[in-house]
């Protein structure tokens, strides 16, 4: 078997390591897919398609696909950015985002693609479901009206906190984040410290007591878009 | 030749933004050398005294008033910019939009802990426009040129955006400049 898989992103050759998904790939050659579920670390899950890229003319989720030899990869053209700017203002408008009171503003991954991706307004309209708050917890809550349902909670609890406290139940419009317990949050096992409260790519997930600690225009993606350390790190 | 008109109004907003707008600073005499003010509430002026190059638009559509203002805009405005988040997804006042409307109301003026209201009259005078049953970003309502987003959106933001139109450029605002809070 060869040691790399020659693969070409945007024209450019890249040498993929066998068994690397696209993505991964993509961020050892310092190239930036966007993506909201993918988290390194933990299992990827395909759930919010932000990572689309064409593959040999084909949509496909880069952080689940395989590389395999000769493929040709899309990541930027028109089409593949419609693509994720469309899913991107879908995840806005399909719950309820009020940044402006928002703790998680500024340090938000999907505020952040946004931002990278130069959205003003979405071009749907919002459907300002009805949704809960559970705060019944004393340390964390969380607030079912800003989650994307990546699944990173899911996963995490499961993998690394080894306690399965979050799991998804509904389908469609109904799907929502349940917790293992009879009744709420308040009722399970989670934690504060739990790498599944790190790990909400959004204010979904949060810990009580610790909001706006960090002032507006240090925040993570005030300055820099996100994406923007893997692309500088194939600078060097 | 004479200057470009530009409108602004604030329906279901706070009117953050306009001072926001104010907040561009010394910027503004170089912005009234550039346009004349027309309806606007920084000087007053009612009623639409002719056509305007832009109108800005801060607040979504809460109630009638807000429709009826928002159409006059779109009908005397070339362009019609939305400013801020009201404007664009309804924000803080479309919170309301996961409470059906008479709960608002009962909670508001009957049941509220602070509420005094002896009579139990929900307001109903005929001079109150009419709430809607749920606050409307405006672009729902009429065709939007631009967004600019931000609760409110910073002065750079809308100076950006009106010296770009009036020199007769596209409105492109650089990434730091697109913020939502
Ligand atoms: S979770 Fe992110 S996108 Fe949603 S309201 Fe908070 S900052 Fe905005
Ligand atoms: S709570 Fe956060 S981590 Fe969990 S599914 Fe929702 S957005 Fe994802």
């Amino acid at each position: 078997m060869s040691e790399t898989i020659p693969i070409t992103i945007d024209g450019v050759e890249v040498q993929a390591k066998p068994g690397q998904t696209i993505l991964e790939a993509a961020d050892a050659a310092g190239i930036y897919i966007p993506r909201l579920c993918y988290q390194k670390d933990l299992v990827p899950f395909g759930a919010c398609r932000v990572c689309t890229v064409l593959v040999n003319g084909r949509p496909q989720p880069a952080c689940t696909q395989p590389v395999a030899p000769e493929m040709v990869i899309d990541n930027s053209s028109e089409k593949v950015q419609t693509y994720r700017r469309n899913i991107i203002e879908m995840l806005f408008v399909e719950g309820n985002h009020f940044c402006m009171f928002c703790e998680k503003s500024g340090n938000c991954e999907l505020q952040a693609l946004a931002y990278r991706f130069g959205i003003t307004a979405p071009k749907y309209p919002f459907l300002f479901p009805k949704r809960e708050v559970d705060a019944s917890h004393p340390d964390i809550f969380v607030d079912h009206n800003r989650c994307i349902l990546c699944a990173r909670c899911v996963r995490a609890s499961r993998d690394v906190d080894g306690k399965n406290v979050f799991g998804f139940v509904g389908r469609g419009p109904h799907k929502k984040v349940a917790v293992n317990a009879d009744a709420n949050l308040g009722g399970t096992d989670a934690a504060a410290t739990d790498k599944a409260l790190d790990i909400c790519p959004v204010g979904a997930l949060m810990r009580k007591r610790v909001g706006y600690a960090v002032p507006v225009g240090q925040r993570d993606y005030d300055t820099k878009p996100i994406g923007s350390d893997i692309e500088t790190s194939k600078a060097k | 030749m004479a200057k470009p008109k530009v409108a602004t109004t604030s329906l279901a907003g706070c009117f953050g933004c306009h001072m926001s707008i104010l907040d561009i600073d010394e910027r503004i005499l170089k912005l009234v050398e550039l346009v004349d003010f027309d309806k606007s509430p920084i000087n007053d002026i009612k009623k639409f005294t002719g056509r305007c190059a832009v109108g800005l638009i801060e607040g979504g559509c809460a109630n009638e008033e807000n429709v009826e203002v928002l159409r006059e805009f779109r009908k005397h405005c070339d362009v019609l910019i939305a400013v801020g988040e009201c404007a664009i997804m309804g924000d803080i006042p479309a919170m309301r939009n996961m409470v059906p409307l008479k709960e608002c109301l009962d909670e508001a003026y009957l049941n509220g802990p602070s509420v005094y209201n002896p009579s139990g009259q929900v307001p109903n005078d005929p001079e109150i426009p009419l709430l809607l049953n749920k606050v409307y970003p405006i672009n729902e309502v009429v065709k939007i040129d631009y967004f600019l987003p931000g609760c409110p959106p910073s002065a750079d933001t809308i100076w950006q955006a009106l010296t770009a139109l009036l020199g007769g450029k596209p409105v492109e605002l650089p990434y730091e400049l697109i913020k939502y809070d």
